[in-house]
């Protein structure tokens, strides 16, 4: 059956008919749709894990115990993963195991865009490519099977725009695989270093084999045209033919690791020169100028950011297509906000006006709270690191002397918090860190699409679990005080931050409200609130724009609530001093 | 002959969705189709797009600069924002409604009242005031699908059976004032 799907609903797909039995993942973007979409076949156990190195490690278990088992991860997701990877490639595999690695070329939703090929050269783990969602169902049946016959985890890289673009798709039949039976044998599996060691010849043997095998892979190919060549990989492949159609001749790379080196010659004994076409890092490029061809190489194409056709027409110098002349001097910058309602919102308002903080933030949509208005976060790196990178500020500036007013606090999410933030809240717990910890829980994972978490009593099929105490957490950890406030409450906030900014000691700050994108369950605890309107008391003093909500505008004399956006956090109200701002007459609108 | 239409907005206004259907329609119409668009961050209220390539084999997912056979602007401003994407002769569809963008909210910008006027001269045009149509017609939330409506009126793809396409991605509940709003949608772009 033909089917229009996005990379990631091929991804799912093609697992699905490949007969995966477990799949396990942290949601990134652009990889998040692959797990939420294999929840929804029934003969998938389908898991959000906490984190990528947690779902990594559930998947070598379930390879262990002799089915074929997908983790899916955004790139940065693999770097926290790669502990276990690096190793699993010495043990290999039982069943087939499968790695979806998605890469984010020009950064839209990433603190850093990396080159993912160059774990699977580092790390030694055979590598797919796919350019679009067709090639993305096959290749990862491809890819469990080559698991299977190599004995090792297998790579499907893709890009933002192979997992989020759709495209036609012809769907098979599910195969059920047989179960391997789990046999004993440390050898293989206990990686202790007298093991390891015999296991560190078999990854080289293994990579000379799958060398060969791929020289003849039917997935690396010519298509002959002119005399000017053009090499590519990924969603490349069609960019080029977008702008050179068949006037050129291709060498399409749908497996990049290892590279096939016979049918690189070929291409190049065909062509005059050519162009390497490629997402992220100059990995083709370094490839080709390593045979010995960089002077045919046409060497004009960026190094990083998004590849697009225009990128491609305007480096290559070919023709421009004609575009409206206008003025674009009009045009205001949109970048992302917190959303009207969000719970957010509240915690960052008393938050910026506190003096003297250095705030070390994290991955996740309060990322935003270092945007105008708040301008309330001093960093942000990684997941899970604003508490020990905070506690790192407040021990140095402790340990040189040199600042006694500056203080750090630590601020990040609920799933961020389950990812890696616990970690960092045991560091400041076990040093005595007077880093402040505040968890901002949203009752999801709100950036990349409200999935569940340990935290939220859900699990990715909708099943009940039990709902991971923060508060029992850290107070396990033996911080006091550890306060819990509603973030629409301001007064709340303040007297949180009061306390906890006057301990000299670890302390931890939750604010709990559910994210406005996902409407809790729970009505008692979390009510639908009446929306608010400006009344006419308003001086049109504009304190409330402090607040950043984007229902609330200004013109020079007015004021207006937008109530179709409005969701009646509140937090505009307590911010009026005039308290000209009210609910609605009408309830909910 | 491949054509693009290029959607474009802000998060939140529902161009995901028009996107879903766009394509399911175009797919039962037996084009090869392929659409792009980006989630993650961006979707918090930041310029959003959906790119819609259609024809007999389509390559590039997403359109180039000067690509577009079809612009439709969700909201006024993207449409200036945007527009560099349009061919010269392509059409421009904008809805008139406005969203402050943040800078323009906090006041260190402003939202340019001769937007509209200013898109007039540039660029072949059909203006719809997606917001009082939609009040009118199946509700606010539906607004989307009126401008849908009047994108695949415009595109020569009225034929296709909408309703249907509707249907298969929309929950029940939301079929009649969806249908409402997209049929309202067609009868102004006719």
């Amino acid at each position: 059956m033909k089917q229009l799907l996005t990379g990631n609903e091929a991804i799912a797909r093609g697992a699905f008919e490949a007969g995966v039995v477990l799949a396990s993942a942290y949601p990134g973007t652009p990889s998040s749709e692959i797990l939420a979409n294999l929840a929804g076949y029934k003969e998938i156990y389908a898991e959000w894990a906490p984190n990528e190195k947690v779902s990594l490690e559930v998947v070598i278990g379930a390879s262990m115990a002799g089915v074929r088992a997908i983790a899916s991860l955004k790139h940065v997701g693999l770097n926290v993963a790669a502990d276990p990877l690096f190793t699993f490639v010495y043990t290999g595999v039982n069943g087939g195991a499968v790695i979806i690695v998605a890469d984010e070329p020009g950064q839209h939703s990433s603190q850093n865009e990396q080159d993912s090929r160059w774990y699977a050269q580092s790390a030694k783990v055979p590598m797919f490519e796919p350019a679009n969602s067709q090639e993305c169902l096959n290749m990862v049946k491809e890819a469990f099977a080559l698991s299977e016959m190599f004995d090792t985890p297998v790579f499907v890289r893709m890009t933002t725009r192979v997992c989020h673009s759709k495209s036609i798709v012809e769907c098979g039949e599910r195969a059920e695989q047989a179960v391997k039976p789990y046999v004993k044998d440390a050898s293989k599996y206990v990686m202790v270093p007298a093991n390891a060691r015999q296991r560190r010849a078999v990854v080289e043997k293994r990579m000379n084999d799958l060398k060969a095998h791929i020289e003849k892979s039917p997935l690396n190919f010519i298509t002959k045209g002119g005399k000017t060549g053009v090499i590519a990989s990924g969603v490349c492949r069609h960019y080029a033919r977008e702008i050179f159609g068949d006037s050129v001749t291709y060498l399409d790379m749908g497996f990049t690791h290892p590279l096939p080196d016979n049918i690189l010659k070929e291409f190049v004994g065909t062509v005059d020169g050519f162009y390497v076409i490629e997402e992220n890092d100059p990995y083709l490029k370094t490839w080709v100028k390593a045979q010995g061809f960089a002077d045919k190489l046409k060497d004009v194409l960026p190094k990083y950011g998004e590849m697009t056709p225009d990128v491609l027409r305007r480096c290559i110098g070919l023709d421009i297509p004609p575009t409206v002349e206008y003025d674009r001097s009009p045009v205001v910058p949109r970048p992302p906000a917190l959303c009207a309602g969000c719970p957010h919102r509240g915690f960052f308002y008393e938050l910026a006006k506190r003096k003297d903080l250095v705030v070390t933030g994290d991955i996740g949509c309060y990322t935003l709270g270092f945007a105008p208005p708040f301008n309330a976060m001093d960093s942000c790196v990684c997941m899970g690191g604003a508490f020990s990178i905070g506690h790192g500020f407040n021990r140095a500036l402790a340990a040189s002397g040199t600042d006694n007013k500056t203080r750090a606090v630590g601020v990040l999410g609920d799933s961020t918090f389950f990812h890696t933030g616990i970690n960092s809240l045991i560091e400041v717990a076990y040093n005595g860190s007077n880093t402040v910890c505040i968890i901002l829980d949203n009752r999801t994972t709100g950036m990349t699409g409200g999935q569940e978490h340990p935290g939220t009593g859900k699990d990715a099929r909708g099943n009940k679990t039990p709902e991971l105490d923060i508060a029992k957490i850290a107070e396990a950890c033996g911080i006091t005080p550890v306060i819990t406030v509603n973030p629409n409450n301001l007064s709340e906030v303040n007297a949180a931050l009061d306390k906890a900014l006057a301990h000299d000691g670890p302390s931890v700050i939750i604010t709990k409200w559910p994210c406005v994108l996902k409407k809790s369950d729970d009505k008692e605890k979390y009510p639908a609130l009446d929306k608010f309107e400006v009344s006419e008391k308003c001086t049109a003093c504009k304190l409330c724009l402090r607040c950043g909500c984007p229902a609330i505008s200004a013109d020079k004399n007015t004021v207006v609530i937008n109530p179709v956006q409005c969701t009646g956090c509140g937090v505009c109200e307590q911010v009026c001093p005039l308290k000209a701002i009210k609910q609605r007459s009408e309830n909910g609108d | 002959m491949t054509k693009s239409i290029l959607l474009v907005g802000v998060g939140g206004q529902g161009t995901i969705l028009a996107g879903k259907i766009i394509t399911s329609g175009l797919l039962s119409a037996g084009y090869d189709v392929k659409m792009s668009e980006i989630h993650g961050m961006s979707q918090r209220g930041g310029s959003v797009s959906t790119h819609v390539r259609y024809g007999e084999r389509v390559q590039s997912p997403v359109i180039e600069l000067g690509g577009a056979d079809l612009l439709v602007a969700f909201e006024l401003m993207e449409a200036v924002r945007w527009l560099e994407y349009k061919k010269p002769d392509g059409l421009l569809i904008v809805n008139n409604y406005k969203i402050k963008p943040m800078p323009v909210l906090i006041g260190s910008a402003v939202y340019s009242n001769d937007l509209l006027n200013a898109l007039r001269g540039y660029s072949d045009i059909f203006e719809i005031d997606g917001f009082n149509e939609s009040a009118a017609h199946g509700g606010v939330i539906t607004m989307n699908l009126l401008l849908l409506g009047a994108a695949v009126t415009k595109a020569g793809l009225g034929s296709i059976e909408w309703n249907k396409i509707i249907e298969s991605e929309v929950k029940q509940n939301f079929w009649d004032v969806n249908k409402r709003a997209f049929e309202r949608g067609c009868e102004l772009a006719k």
